[in-house]
């Protein structure tokens, strides 16, 4: 049975209702460092940074840290030194002794898991964090989250009747609802499909433009970072080890993590044999293989080993070996298996070393590839980015 | 049939359960959450009285009830009468006796509850006593409903403890299981068998209850 939302006017829940210290508009500025010492392994976090009101995408592989930033800054974790504040909203200083307590650092954080409340219903959920204000705010907040989020027609039941996406909604409109200075979100979206995941980023971006928080968004899934951020940070061992506009990180790959971020299904050891200065290129042979690659001159000499990422949608693949081509490196190979994931049609070949090429549909329909057949991989020489291992 | 019995073993039962619930919900959270590396001592007493001979532990309670002990002592200033062989000292010594079966059930339920939804909470800016009485309390009823049943119905079949710390005296610390042990004493099996017969008939309910209480699917039904 689907509730009437109140017909009050148009929540509009900004300055006069609300205190509001700091100046929502301000910034995260974060210097942490935090130290686990185990029998086993240790780990060491050790991170400064900022992040202006908007998305901004916390990207690395899984153990890099992302989740332990998190905490840190929500104040689940407590560092051992630095400061986290967001304006003159001083939250954690290790200096000055200042570790405010959860409850009043008003960061709200998405876990993963979500973690709604499951013994109350969705309306009993966003109202959670209203406990200080009058029935008739808390009323009116809740009327216009649950209608900025969609989820109005949800508001009676519990969160185990609801479906995955209108849970991720739900968790949202709960953590934004009591006005927050910064959102944090640990992978809330990973477990949905792209369209319902899209729907959810449109109305978070819609209610950040009224309010402009900074919004420190965890994932280590790459299409996630075109798909969101303004601005990424890449950690990696508990360090940043790039950061900016998701263009410029990835325009220039110097790292490994950076380069899985663009998107380097294939990346190989490689040996430097021949530095060709007046050409402008380099041979290079493949780690483990006699295969030779023409790649781009960069600062190396021969003998060095160099690491080499190729994107598997640049990579051609030909049925009868080409010839009058412009790319230099055109190389025999075998099919091992062809596999459709959405919409891209996924080969692996087996070229002495083992390359992933991606095709269309279309592409796979007209050549006829099976697994076993005998195919041509061609790469252009510009296609081969060059890293430092 | 004492009635008299029934009626004062049933006051005290209520009683020990409702006191239980007081004492027994802040030492469970104490037990589930706190870091203290000695904790396991603590624990460890809790859950004494399971193990102990109910004479051991009933002899120690006369001890510290006694007009020689400090306890004892300042009792006797201020009621004018020792608390041995009277209704209070059975309820402090049915208290211990019956400790494990509310603090056990409420740091199991307790401990159940997901970390995260605590620290959701916090994030959501409720205290740590606001988290308790908003999710963990809720979350854990079923754990709460076993201690409390488990303490009464514990509580309802206690004997070695009343009989060391109360005695028999009719009206004032004769409860039911005392009152049997009278009967056969006397070799009156038929009202000892009568006693028995309705001890045992609210100890099955009590369970029931509790079990019914605790079945997963019945969460939903018959409200959905």
């Amino acid at each position: 049975m689907a509730l009437e939302i109140s017909s009050e006017p148009e929540a509009n829940h900004t300055s006069e209702t609300r205190p509001d210290y700091p100046d929502p508009k301000d910034k995260l500025v974060a210097k942490v460092q935090k130290r686990f010492s185990g029998d086993k392994r240790s780990f060491a976090l050790d991170v400064e940074f900022e992040t202006p009101p908007g998305i901004t995408i916390l990207f690395g592989p899984s153990g890099a840290g992302k989740s332990t930033l998190l905490d840190c800054l929500a104040g689940l974790i407590r560092p051992d030194s630095g400061r986290i504040a967001v304006g003159e909203w001083i939250v954690f200083d290790g200096l000055l002794r200042v570790n405010m307590p959860v409850p009043r650092r008003r960061i709200a954080y998405v876990f993963q898991d979500l973690a709604l409340f499951p013994h109350l219903s969705v309306e009993e959920n966003i109202r959670y964090g209203l406990r200080q204000f009058a029935r008739r705010e808390q009323q009116q907040f809740c009327a216009s989250i649950l209608q900025a989020f969609r989820i109005a027609h949800l508001q009676g039941r519990r969160p185990v009747e609801i479906s995955g996406g209108e849970r991720q909604r739900v968790a949202l409109a709960r953590a934004l609802v009591t006005d927050p200075l910064v959102l944090l979100l640990d992978e809330p979206l990973a477990a949905l499909d792209a369209a319902t995941k899209s729907r959810i980023l449109d109305d978070l971006r819609a209610w950040n433009r009224a309010h402009g928080i900074p919004i420190l968004y965890v994932t280590h899934v790459r299409e996630e970072v075109f798909a969101l951020g303004d601005r990424v940070i890449v950690l990696e061992n508990g360090r940043i080890v790039a950061q900016g506009s998701p263009h410029a990180v990835l325009s220039a790959p110097r790292l490994e993590t950076v380069a899985q971020l663009a998107g380097f299904e294939n990346i190989f050891d490689v040996v430097v044999i021949a530095v060709h200065e007046d050409r402008g290129t380099m041979t290079c042979r493949l780690g483990g293989s006699r295969l030779e690659l023409e790649t781009p001159l960069v600062r190396a000499s021969v003998g060095s080993m160099l690491r080499v990422g190729i994107r598997a949608g640049d990579i051609l693949l030909a049925t009868a070996q080409p010839v009058g081509l412009s790319a230099r490196n055109i190389i025999p190979g075998k099919i091992l298996s062809i596999q459709q994931r959405d919409m891209i049609v996924v080969a692996r070949v087996d070229c002495g070393i083992e390359a992933e090429v991606h095709l269309t549909l279309a592409a796979r329909d007209s050549l006829y590839l099976t697994p076993g057949q005998e195919v041509w991989l061609v790469v252009k020489t510009h296609s081969c980015h060059l890293m430092a291992r | 049939m004492d009635w008299q019995a029934f009626a004062l073993t049933i006051r005290l039962a209520l009683i020990v359960a409702g006191l239980l619930v007081v004492i027994g919900l802040p030492i469970a959270y104490w037990i589930t959450y706190s870091r203290w590396r000695w904790k396991f001592l603590a624990e460890a007493v809790v859950a004494l009285p399971i193990v102990l001979p109910p004479t051991v532990l009933g002899f120690y309670v006369l001890v510290a009830l006694g007009a020689r002990s400090p306890l004892g002592r300042e009792w006797q200033a201020l009621t004018g009468h020792t608390l041995a062989f009277t209704f209070e000292g059975l309820v402090i010594g049915s208290l211990l006796y019956s400790l494990p079966f509310a603090v056990q059930p409420f740091a199991a339920s307790f401990a159940a509850v997901d970390p995260k939804l605590m620290a959701a909470s916090a994030t959501l800016g409720a205290s740590k006593f606001e988290t308790f009485r908003r999710v963990i309390l809720p979350l854990s009823a079923s754990g709460l409903v076993t201690g409390i049943a488990l303490s009464f119905a514990h509580t309802m079949g206690e004997f070695g403890v009343v009989l060391m710390v109360g005695g028999n005296i009719p009206g004032v610390t004769r409860t039911v299981s005392i009152d049997i042990y009278d009967q056969v004493q006397a070799s009156n099996y038929v009202s000892a068998n009568q006693t028995a017969l309705v001890l045992l008939a609210i100890s099955f309910v009590v369970l029931s209850a509790v079990y019914a209480l605790n079945r997963r699917i019945w969460a939903v039904w018959p409200w959905k």
